[in-house]
């Protein structure tokens, strides 16, 4: 039977969503499943994560070298731990993205990116060329299956456990020649664009930073994160990590509303897996209309405020 | 300092890709290849490190058949000093493709390897992160802002949460993301140019790389269409009854 160890991702405070999508992704392949949290302090992180369902024991490695997500500190630590293991699980994000391939290369295993679909345990599907085309790829069960889950093709995994939390001792020496210096964040208290329910994009059409106060707006009406499309990143409207799409980030929200977005195969590439697509732009001809579920042709200018109100009105 | 670029061969980033008709795989006979783009990127800024006044000499490596001579020329008529092409008519996986580069590096001992995040044809985004362990140096990935010092580098990476800075000491590896820089377009008598650097080539097993892991790839499909269906309201009232309807209000 699989034993899994799947890697928390978390900024030392709180639990990253993706893991827990990461979590419906071990549960799909089944077996044992502990979460292993490297930190500084594992405290609250590690109690969230001892409350998904069917996990059997949260391991917290608890070093100050581990305060901030550095691969080159963490694979060694986590190559350490896999030794007891038939899968190591990280999500798709930046994170794993970065930390996966290095412990990779130090067990020698030949890893599987952006897990889509679990046919079997060392079987499954996972997408290329941008989502262009899926391949189905089995690998090597020994010495053991390594891969980072695809957040948009999981649900996040149900809460109602409480595993047991293990302080574990790693003796692993770590390297020094990389040193974290700080994060900038442009978010603020929206919700998280990656894991939110609700994601409101504004395009090109928008026109401009100050513009894209009426995108905000209308997030925070709908208590929903705020996206955009690359046109919009690159002409200067929004920072870089709010991008939706093929080169940015690639979600799937109960609720997707673009606003003003024309729809280039890059920026539906990152939102095909979500619920409901809703798209408001003036050109009646514009490509997202295509895989919209609804479409109101109009000038977002006028369209916003209506729906702001017709939003109140509903309450 | 020495900077070794590596640059894989894919199928053009403008083309649409289209699946065999048997399921076999990927379309390429008759299909425009280029240099990966994040690839691309990564020469780019070894080029500009060179111009900002760095005694910089830059080296193009790529692990293909002969065709990628083709994708190293234009490397070298982009301002690559040299090249080397590791020759090999078997597919490569990013394990193989790291072994590969590291045997490269022992060749080379160069003082930064650039390269692209991931290539937009397997976009596995594994071999400049395996390197660097094989290698037992720092890496930073998606990097979109690199500060040269002497014998280190500041890095800024965008990370899902925003913009991460951390500095490595050199040697590193770098991989690039999309914003680093805006690649050059190649010019004619740099082309000619081009022609008269060297492009060296090795066979892969000449490098003695052991024997190492793959994934098998079992089949190809198509990814599943949305229905959309783009149904057409009126007005913000009628969107907004239209989502309650969905169940999404």
């Amino acid at each position: 039977m699989a034993k899994i160890l799947l890697i928390a991702e978390h900024d030392g405070q709180s639990l990253n969503p993706a893991t827990a999508k990461a979590v419906s992704c071990a549960q799909a392949i089944g077996g044992d499943l502990d979460i292993a949290v490297f930190a500084s302090s594992a405290g609250a992180v590690a109690e969230k994560a001892s409350k998904f369902e069917g996990v059997a024991r949260v391991l917290t490695v608890e070093r100050p070298e581990n305060e901030a997500p550095l691969a080159s500190v963490l694979a060694p630590q986590i190559a350490a731990l896999a030794a007891d293991y038939t899968h190591v699980l990280l999500p798709s994000t930046t994170f794993g993205k970065d930390v996966m391939p290095r412990v990779a290369a130090l067990l020698g295993v030949a890893p599987i990116s952006d897990i889509m679909t679990v046919i079997d345990p060392t079987t499954f599907k996972r997408p290329i060329y941008a989502g262009n085309a899926i391949v189905t790829v089995k690998a090597p069960a020994e010495p053991l299956v390594l891969g980072t889950a695809r957040t948009a093709s999981f649900q996040p995994a149900a809460e109602g456990g409480s595993a047991d939390i293990v302080a574990k001792q790693l003796d692993v020496e770590l390297p020094t020649h990389t040193r974290y210096v700080g994060l900038k964040s442009g978010g603020g208290d929206r919700p998280d664009l990656q894991s939110a329910s609700r994601v409101v994009s504004g395009g090109r059409g928008v026109g401009s930073e100050e513009n894209f106060q009426i995108i905000y707006k209308l997030a925070d009406k709908l208590n929903a994160a705020v996206g955009a499309s690359r046109a919009a990143v690159d002409a200067g409207f929004v920072p870089n990590e709010m991008q939706v799409g093929q080169t940015g980030k690639i979600i799937a929200p109960e609720l997707y509303v673009a606003v003003g977005i024309s729809g280039a195969i890059q920026h539906c590439t990152g939102i095909k897996d979500a619920g409901t697509i809703v798209a408001i732009n003036k050109d009646p001809d514009a490509p997202i209309f295509e895989m919209a579920d609804i479409g109101l042709v109009g000038d977002l200018f006028e369209v916003l405020p209506e729906l702001e109100k017709a939003l109140d009105a509903r309450a | 300092m020495k900077i070794l670029v590596a640059i894989k061969r894919v199928i053009d980033a403008n083309v649409r890709v289209q699946l065999k008709r048997d399921g076999s795989g990927i379309v390429t006979d008759g299909v425009k290849m280029s240099i990966n783009p994040f690839d691309e990127i990564a020469l780019e800024e070894a080029l500009r490190i060179r111009e900002s006044g760095k005694d910089a000499e830059i080296v193009a490596v790529s692990i293909g058949s002969d065709a990628s001579q083709q994708q190293l020329r234009t490397a070298l008529a982009m301002g690559a000093d040299r090249a080397l092409l590791v020759k090999t008519d078997g597919e490569v996986q990013p394990l193989h493709a790291a072994h590969t580069l590291l045997a490269v590096i022992r060749k080379e001992q160069p003082d930064l390897v650039l390269m692209g995040k991931q290539a937009i044809d397997d976009d596995s985004n594994q071999t400049g992160q395996m390197l660097a362990a094989l290698w037992q140096r720092p890496q930073a990935t998606f990097t979109s802002k690199l500060d040269l010092d002497s014998d280190k580098a500041s890095c800024t990476r965008e990370v899902d949460a925003g913009l991460e800075t951390i500095e490595v000491d050199l040697p590193a590896v770098v991989t690039t993301d999309l914003r680093l820089n805006q690649p050059r377009y190649v010019k004619m008598p740099d082309i000619m140019k081009a022609k008269r650097k060297p492009l060296d080539t090795i066979g892969l097993t000449e490098l003695g790389t052991p024997e190492l892991p793959k994934l098998e790839i079992t089949a190809y499909e198509a990814p599943q269409g949305r229905a959309g269906g783009g149904k057409k309201v009126g007005n913000a009232a009628e969107l907004v009854a239209a989502l309650k309807e969905r169940g999404v209000l």
